[in-house]
Parts: structure tokens; C-alpha cells; sequence
């Protein structure tokens, strides 16, 4: 192993966006902590949220975390599990305020706390009126959070591997002992032993044509994890955010409607009354963007082309004043992305591929687990977006994704901290690397082949079309049998790049594998669920069976290559379902 | 219509400098340069090689110099760039590594040395500090930063000496040194007075015209000036 480098630390974090930074802080207060990160940390995806971070903080009104907890559940379409949804929400406001002492700017009310807005689906007095629950800094949220938590590694000598990229975890007789990875600026094959691991690497995004997420979202923690036979918990719930910018899917934050913006169709009307006449633009994202996709296949949206017809988003009406204020990075986004002044006319949105509710199933001390028992893979832990813990169900709350990341990646790197202490530093085998050299050798080093870029487009137009906002059977067939056919011309893939200086050929194509896997998961798992709930809406199955389908979906892919599909129970305390009505 | 990409490439395995390539690609008004960067790498020559993650100006992955100017290729519009041929280099003053990818680890070293953290030894209350909507409004602007370089690369005064902390390191000092609930401004201020400090800025404003997110850089690093000779007197 002459060209590879080993490493030994107590414990590894893969992913530094929120869940990985909060988990590392927490870890290199004690125990040599190494973060493995493909980007340089402050490009994360973490820092691109907008809105805010939910916590019942009651700066401004009469909350508690009872109410955050029933939306939240009711939110989910009964699918989260409440013991997880309890923690989230009664854990929140601690966790804001420590955020808040290691320096995060949050905006604040004239009493000088933290200032708090609407948000989609948060409400007093389970469903009574809209609460402002939302801790926000302006509409950039997530880049404080992400670079307050970077300053504070570098201040506890947190070690970095930044621009390098997980290949493979190292599970052997079912005990994870570390992780291999490859370092992007050389080429360079690295060894990780560590006592404990934690995967904190983010969605899947990238899957779908229209996305809000960056380039870098690939679900590589997600295709790791299931290339050892571990399952993924609820893939077929992928949320849509309804107000992506038109053409590129850009986020334009949910605080815009929080702000008092208005939706609108081609005749000017407010659409929402007829769908959530309560709660209008601030239900929750699932039933808004179907609303707005039933609007568009309707007649009802503006014409768009080949990119899809649109809705406007108006918040003319707030004032150039409000919007510099509270929203200036939109006024920014609309100005550059869609050429629109916001000031003066709406902008043209669009549902837009967001956040994967499902992920690498975990109990609550956000221990990997292996099957319906929830039987646990020591050594190995996911917390945030990549994790399925379950506190999102089949639908998740806007500002539910900021505290999930920090409540449970600061869960991640407490139970570490205890878990390391019964761990000996694991012995790994030398031929560890081999399988890995071979995949990536065998990618650089074909000479002629597809080019990957063809596959990756038609990956993302199936996904949109039949894995989108309304799915049925036919479609859902479609896209299994288009994703069969892209996973074998996978293997025919080659690139042009065959050095080993930054070579983001080679990296991209490694990708395009994680997004394979991801995309047969979540089509699979789409199938056989057979009703609507939250994000998962069936055109031929329309109404939720709580019957056959309260239940928690593991796929995982078995040595023939198909995904078989096992179920488990959904943990229900304090809530029970009802009509899902706001 | 059709648009001529000037790159300045450079693959350390194969080339002795940096030379220019040209590929013609077809793009709207609206395309951003990121984009017909992607049109090269995906349909003609997949060794390009450039950094970018989030495609819209958050992430600070793309800094570049297009058409003589520090910008975000995800950020800059064909038609704000007017002509039909765009030139993009890699940001100067910076090793480059390949292509438009630039080593930045001394820009990151000099960001960790004005202690870029929130200091604060006093007991934490049970509920959160409260800071005046006026004391927060102090350092906003400097909240901003991306750490994508263009203002340090950018700077005249840092071209001709490297070991200038640079415009980006204030900007961040500036952030803490105006934080009312920090305790360090004394240190970050003794840090910013050395010979590669804040006396080292010309007040040329490259940095301020270079910033995607528009921070008034030059302002900051006047404001950390003056606070170091108030300290003085």
C-alpha cells in the first residue's frame, strides 16, 4: 500500500455542512476529530438556506414546543416518529440559544432577542393561526449558521480534509472501522480508521432536472452506505419546494410568503384560497406545490416552454423598504437569475426539487441502523439530511431542516463521545483499498466510452417527469426501466481526464454512480408504495391509507442487484392521524 | 448566439505555463458564464477544470477573472459582459493547481489568523444574549462574506506583497471587532496593526468592486483603521 496515506482518529465526520460541523464541535472539545469534506467547508450546501431555523422560543407570541411538535407531526402526514419529533422540538430552543452564544448574528426585535417569522405550516394553538416560530438572520440563515459553526472548529483544532471524497466505508463483520477516501488536488488514496463515524453528507437533488441544490449534492453518503447491503428508510418522499426561481430551480425562500408574498396564477388570482383557505400560501410545501402543479396542468400557469409553465410570486405589495430588509438576497436572486426587479413585478417560479425527507435510517442516539429491529451498525452514525431518524415523515416543515441538523449532529457528537470510550482503534486489513482502486481505475482508464453528461440528463428528465410532484404507475414503470438501462450503460462510462491533478472528471463520474443508486432506491420504494402521503402524491392512488401504509419503507439492494423492500412501524405517542386539513 | 470562450489553461502533468484555448459555444443573454464553462467541459473537453457548488452566488466555490474583472462565473451574465468573446483566467495572485483552480490555503491561513471566531469567556446566559437591532446592524455587511477571494486576488497592494493579510481577513476581523457581544477586539486590533496589516491597504477599492456580495470593504477596512488609532490615542 505504498501510495496509500493511513490515518487513525478517534472519529470521523464525513460531510461538513451543518450536521457534520455541529457533530465535530461537539467531538474535538475531547477526541482527535477528523471532517472529510469534498468542498471546502463554508461552501457547503447548509450555508445556501434562507429562511430560518424553527424553535419555540416565544419571542413574539404565546409558543411551545407542544405546538411545534404537532405540526411537525401533522406535517409529516403522520409519518414521522413522534419520540423523534418530541426530542426535535423540545430540544430546538436550546439549541438555538447555544447557537447564538458561539456567535451566530440572528436578527432581532426591538427588545434586542432573537426576531422570529412565519413559516409554512407553523402554527399556535395546534392549527389555530400562523406562529412566528422561524429564528432568521435576513434571508441568509443558513451561511451564518454554517460559518459561525466553521469559525468555532477552527477554534477547537478541528482537523480538515477538505476537498476529498469518501469512495467507500469500511464495514467489516458488520462493525464500521473507518472509511476510505480519495484526495481530489492529487489523487492521492487516504486509509481512515476511526472508532466512530458519522455520515453527514446531504441529499440527492441533483437527481431531478429542476433542483435547488448544488452541484455538489450527489447522495454519495447514500450510495456508500448501500453498497455494504445497509437499507434507506423512506426514499419515495422527496420534497418539492414551490418557490424555486423558473428555468434554474433556485430557492426562493419560503420567508417570502412568511413576509406576507402572494401566489398567483395567469388571471391574477390567489389560488391558494381554494386549496388551503386557512393557512393560504404558509400551508405546508407538499400540498403548495401541488396546488401550483394543478394550476400549471390546469391552463392555469404562464407558458414556459420547454422549462415547464410558471406561477408568479408577487411581494411587490411588501415595499422596496420590507424587502431590502428582510429579503435582500432575493431581490438579488431575482435580479440576476430571472432578470425580474422584484420591487416592481413578480417573480416566475416553479416546484423545485429540495430536500430528500428519506435517508440512512437511525435510531434517536443517531446510530446507524440495519433492519426492522433497528438493530444497530456500531461504529457508524448519520445525522442531518443524509440520516432518516424520522423527523420529517413524508413531508418536511420549512426551518425543520436547520434544527434537525444541529439538534441532531450535536445528538451525533454526544453519543460519540460517550461510544468512543468502549471502542478500541480497529485493525484494518491491507487489501482494504483494492475494490475502490479497481472502480476508479476502471472509470479513468477505459479508453473510449459513453460520455457520462448524456446520462446524468436523461437521469434528471426522467426523475422530474414521472418521480416528480404527481407520480402514478405508468410513469414510475417508465422511470424503473430508464434507470435499469442508465445503471448498465454506467459501467461503459469514461472520461477524458485521466490525470490525477483536481480531477473533477473522475470525481463527476464517481457521482453519477451515487445518484444511479439513489434514483433505483427512491423509484422502487415510489412503486410500492401504493397511496398519497405528504410529499409521495399518487395520481392513481389519491388518499392516504393508513391501513397498509403507515409504515416506514427499507429498501435495499440485494446481490442480484434488485431492491427488495421491507416495512416498519411508525412510533405514534401523543398524536394520533387525522384528515391532514389546514 | 454564438459566444468565443478565451480560457487560460494550465495542467501541471502535461504543460510548462499557462496558455490560452478558445471554444465557441452558443448561449442566451441570460446564461450565466458557469454555465458555458459546463458547456465546454460536458461537450467538448471534459478536462477543464474549474470549482463551483451551489450555482448561485452563496457558496464562493467560483471566483474568476472574467474579462479582466474578479466575479462569480455563476453569478456574471452573458449580457452584462456584452461583447461575443469572454476571457477567463484563474484569480491572480494565486498558485494555480489547474486550469481556474487556484491553491487557497495561505488566503485561508491568513483568514484563521485574525482569529475568526466569537470570544467571549463570561457565563452564557440561560436564554440568548440580547444585542440591539442598532449593535447588530454594525457589522452586518460583513456577515456577507463567502471566502471566495475575489477581493484579496484583486488587490494591487496584495500583488506586490503576498504576505499582506488582504482585504478578506479584515472584512472577518471586522465582523467580530463590531460584535457587541465579543471580547477580543483588543487582540484582533493588535493583530491588523502589524506591517502586514491594515497599513498595508491603498485605498485602491479593487476589493469593494470586486465582492459579489457587495460589501463595502474599503469602508471596514477604514472603520478597523481608525479603531486601532483610537486604541492609540
Amino acid at each position: 500500500m505504498a501510495d496509500v496515506t493511513l490515518h487513525k482518529f478517534d472519529a470521523v465526520v464525513i460531510g461538513s455542512g451543518l450536521a457534520g460541523l455541529r457533530a465535530a464541535l461537539e467531538l474535538s472539545r475531547k477526541y482527535e476529530t477528523a471532517v472529510i469534506t469534498k468542498v471546502f467547508p463554508t461552501r457547503s450546501h447548509s450555508g445556501a438556506a434562507q429562511g430560518g431555523i424553527a424553535a419555540a422560543l416565544a419571542n413574539l407570541d404565546d409558543d411551545c414546543w407542544e405546538y411545534h411538535m404537532f405540526d411537525s407531526v401533522k406535517g409529516s402526514d403522520y409519518l414521522g416518529d413522534q419520540d423523534a419529533i418530541e426530542i426535535l422540538t423540545r430540544e430546538a430552543p436550546d439549541c438555538v440559544y447555544d447557537l447564538e452564544h458561539l456567535g451566530v448574528p440572528f436578527s432581532r426585535t426591538e427588545k434586542g432577542q432573537i426576531a422570529q417569522r412565519m413559516f409554512g405550516g407553523h402554527t399556535l394553538n395546534y392549527g389555530e393561526k400562523a406562529a412566528l416560530r422561524a429564528c432568521y438572520s435576513a434571508d441568509y440563515t443558513g451561511h451564518v449558521l454554517l460559518h459561525t459553526l466553521y469559525e468555532q472548529t477552527i477554534k477547537h483544532n478541528t482537523r480538515f480534509y477538505s476537498e476529498f471524497q469518501a469512495l467507500a466505508l469500511i464495514i467489516e463483520n458488520d462493525v464500521c472501522k473507518g472509511c476510505v477516501a480519495w484526495d481530489i488536488r492529487n489523487g492521492g488514496l487516504h486509509v481512515f480508521h476511526s472508532r466512530v463515524l458519522v455520515m453527514g453528507t446531504g441529499g440527492y437533488g441533483r437527481a431531478f432536472k429542476i433542483t435547488s441544490n448544488a452541484h455538489a449534492n450527489t447522495g454519495d453518503g447514500l450510495g456508500l452506505v448501500m453498497r455494504h447491503g445497509l437499507p434507506l428508510q423512506d426514499m419515495e418522499f422527496v420534497q418539492f419546494h414551490p418557490t424555486g426561481l423558473w428555468k434554474s430551480g433556485i430557492l426562493v425562500t419560503e420567508g417570502a410568503r412568511g413576509e406576507g408574498g402572494y401566489l398567483k396564477n395567469k388571471d391574477g388570482e390567489r389560488f391558494m384560497q381554494r386549496y388551503t383557505p386557512t393557512l393560504m400560501e404558509l400551508a405546508p410545501r407538499d400540498m403548495v406545490s401541488r396546488s401550483m402543479q394543478s394550476e400549471i396542468n390546469e391552463g392555469r400557469g404562464f407558458p414556459g416552454g420547454e422549462f415547464g409553465d410558471y406561477i408568479h410570486l408577487d411581494i411587490t405589495h411588501l415595499g422596496k423598504e420590507k424587502i431590502l430588509e428582510a429579503l435582500p438576497q432575493i431581490h438579488d436572486l431575482a435580479f440576476n437569475f430571472a432578470g425580474v426587479d422584484c420591487f416592481k413585478e413578480p417573480i416566475p417560479i416553479q416546484p423545485t426539487a429540495h430536500y430528500a425527507m428519506g435517508g440512512v435510517p437511525t435510531n434517536l442516539l443517531t446510530q446507524v441502523t440495519r433492519d426492522a429491529a433497528s438493530t444497530v451498525v456500531p461504529g457508524l452514525y448519520a445525522a442531518g439530511e443524509t440520516a432518516c431518524v424520522s423527523v420529517h415523515g413524508a413531508n418536511r416543515l420549512g426551518t425543520n431542516s436547520l434544527v434537525d441538523l444541529l439538534v441532531f449532529g450535536r445528538r451525533a457528537g454526544r453519543q460519540m463521545a460517550l461510544d468512543i470510550r468502549g471502542q478500541d482503534m480497529p485493525v484494518v486489513p491491507e487489501d482494504t483499498m483494492d475494490p475502490v482502486r479497481g472502480e476508479i481505475e476502471a472509470i479513468r482508464g477505459r479508453a473510449k466510452g459513453e460520455r457520462k453528461e448524456a446520462l446524468r440528463t436523461e437521469l434528471a428528465d426522467v426523475m422530474m417527469d414521472d418521480a416528480g410532484v404527481y407520480r402514478d404507475a405508468v410513469g414510475l414503470e417508465r422511470a424503473r426501466t430508464k434507470v435499469a438501462e442508465l445503471r448498465e450503460r454506467y459501467a461503459n462510462v469514461s472520461v477524458d481526464d485521466k490525470g490525477t491533478v483536481f480531477n473533477t472528471d473522475l470525481l463527476e463520474a464517481r457521482e453519477l454512480g451515487y445518484l444511479l443508486d439513489c434514483a433505483q432506491t427512491m423509484v422502487a420504494a415510489c412503486i410500492n408504495r401504493k397511496e398519497s402521503r405528504g410529499a409521495h402524491s399518487r395520481e392513481d392512488y389519491p388518499d392516504r391509507d393508513d391501513v397498509n401504509f403507515l409504515t416506514h419503507s427499507l429498501a435495499t439492494r440485494g446481490a442480484d442487484g434488485a431492491v427488495e423492500l421491507a416495512y416498519k412501524p411508525v412510533t405514534i405517542t401523543k398524536f394520533q392521524p387525522k384528515p391532514r386539513v389546514y | 448566439m454564438s459566444v468565443e470562450l478565451r480560457i487560460l489553461r494550465f495542467d501541471p502533468e502535461h504543460d510548462q505555463k499557462p496558455h490560452e484555448e478558445r471554444y465557441t459555444v452558443e448561449a442566451g443573454p441570460m446564461e450565466r458564464v458557469l454555465d458555458l464553462l459546463h458547456k465546454v467541459k460536458y461537450e467538448q473537453d471534459g478536462t477543464l477544470t474549474f470549482r463551483r457548488s451551489c450555482a448561485h452566488g452563496v457558496c464562493g466555490s467560483d471566483a474568476m477573472l472574467i474579462n479582466g474583472r474578479n466575479r462569480l462565473a455563476c453569478k456574471i451574465r452573458v449580457d452584462q459582459l456584452g461583447g461575443k468573446k469572454i476571457t477567463v483566467a484563474p484569480l491572480p495572485g494565486l498558485p494555480v493547481m489547474k486550469d481556474l483552480v487556484v491553491d487557497m490555503d495561505a488566503f485561508f491561513a491568513k483568514f484563521r489568523s485574525v482569529q475568526p471566531y466569537l470570544q467571549n469567556e463570561g457565563m452564557a446566559p440561560e436564554r440568548e444574549r440580547r444585542q440591539s437591532a442598532g449593535d447588530r446592524a454594525r457589522f452586518d455587511d460583513t456577515t456577507k462574506c463567502i471566502l471566495c477571494a475575489s477581493c484579496t486576488s484583486s488587490c494591487p497592494s496584495f500583488w506586490a506583497q503576498p504576505d499582506y493579510v488582504g482585504p478578506a481577513a479584515i472584512v472577518n476581523a471586522h465582523r467580530f471587532i463590531f460584535d457587541s457581544r465579543d471580547d477580543a477586539a483588543e487582540e484582533r486590533l493588535e493583530i491588523l496593526a502589524d506591517r502586514d496589516g491594515v497599513w498595508r491597504c491603498r485605498t485602491i477599492f479593487n476589493c469593494t468592486d470586486a465582492c459579489p456580495r457587495g460589501i463595502h470593504i474599503t469602508q471596514a477596512i477604514l472603520e478597523v483603521s481608525s479603531a486601532i488609532v483610537g486604541r492609540r490615542a
